[in-house]
């Protein structure tokens, strides 16, 4: 299935990326499994997905826990804590 | 309710007046944040941030008598003294307009998708979120005691 998925501040210079779709393997339901499968890119995904890094995730503009089961054409974004106000 | 990102400037005085009324509001409250020190840019997850803001302003409503309510962020790049936010209530009484101005700034500060990078001498760098920002947002959970408990306008 295909995801569009979004990153944003800090961790979209990290990974010099905004936006991307992909088509997901099976198995990849959830958006724990996502942060998985983006971590095994290596490299920089690696750090960012694998370290101690606060990553929030957001699934079609709502926070969510990683728990949440993703459908194809969802959108998916990962960013830090947010700063604003 | 009226909730808008954006790049312009706005005009705190025209939006409280906006926020007047027929002559069934009794109280206004306001909150603007400026830029502090340094330059800085500010980034945001558009399309989710409105969400996000038209979200707390609704719970507010369902803790506090709120008539109407007006949230302008703006984003892009901002100088020291800039207005960044303004967060402004009205109700019949100032106790409710207190109370929701105050919940809907610490709610929008942890829950808003908004990123400021800090333009500190040659190198910019991301704020990092704040534990007091989060402790603020907590005061309000359900349990913890209440900052702004109902008061005679």
């Amino acid at each position: 299935m295909k995801v569009k998925i979004l990153f944003f501040a800090a961790l979209r210079e990290q990974l010099g990326t905004s936006a991307e779709e992909i088509e997901l393997p099976a198995g990849v339901g959830t958006v724990a499994a996502l942060r998985h499968h983006l971590m095994q890119r290596g490299g920089a995904y690696e750090k960012a997905f694998g370290g101690r890094t606060l990553i929030r995730n957001a699934l079609n503009q709502d926070m969510v826990q990683p728990t949440a089961r993703i459908k194809a054409g969802d959108e998916i974004a990962f960013f830090p804590p947010v700063t604003g106000g | 309710m009226r909730v808008s990102v954006q790049r312009e400037d706005f005009d705190s005085g025209r939006e409280l007046r906006q926020l007047a009324g027929d002559g069934k509001v009794g109280a206004i409250a306001s909150f603007v944040g400026l830029v502090r020190d340094v330059p800085m840019t500010l980034e945001h997850y558009a399309g989710m941030t409105e969400r996000e803001i038209a979200k707390i302003v609704e719970e507010a409503s369902t803790r506090w008598q709120v008539m109407d309510a007006t949230v302008i962020h703006r984003y892009g790049e901002l100088q020291p003294a800039d207005q960044i936010v303004l967060v402004a209530v009205a109700s019949a009484h100032r106790g409710d307009a207190f109370a929701a101005c105050e919940f809907i700034m610490d709610y929008l500060k942890t829950r808003a998708p908004f990123w400021k990078k800090e333009q500190r001498g040659e190198s910019p760098a991301w704020v990092e979120a704040k534990a007091s920002d989060d402790a603020a947002a907590e005061r309000w959970a359900p349990g913890a005691s209440e900052p702004g408990a109902k008061k005679a306008g």
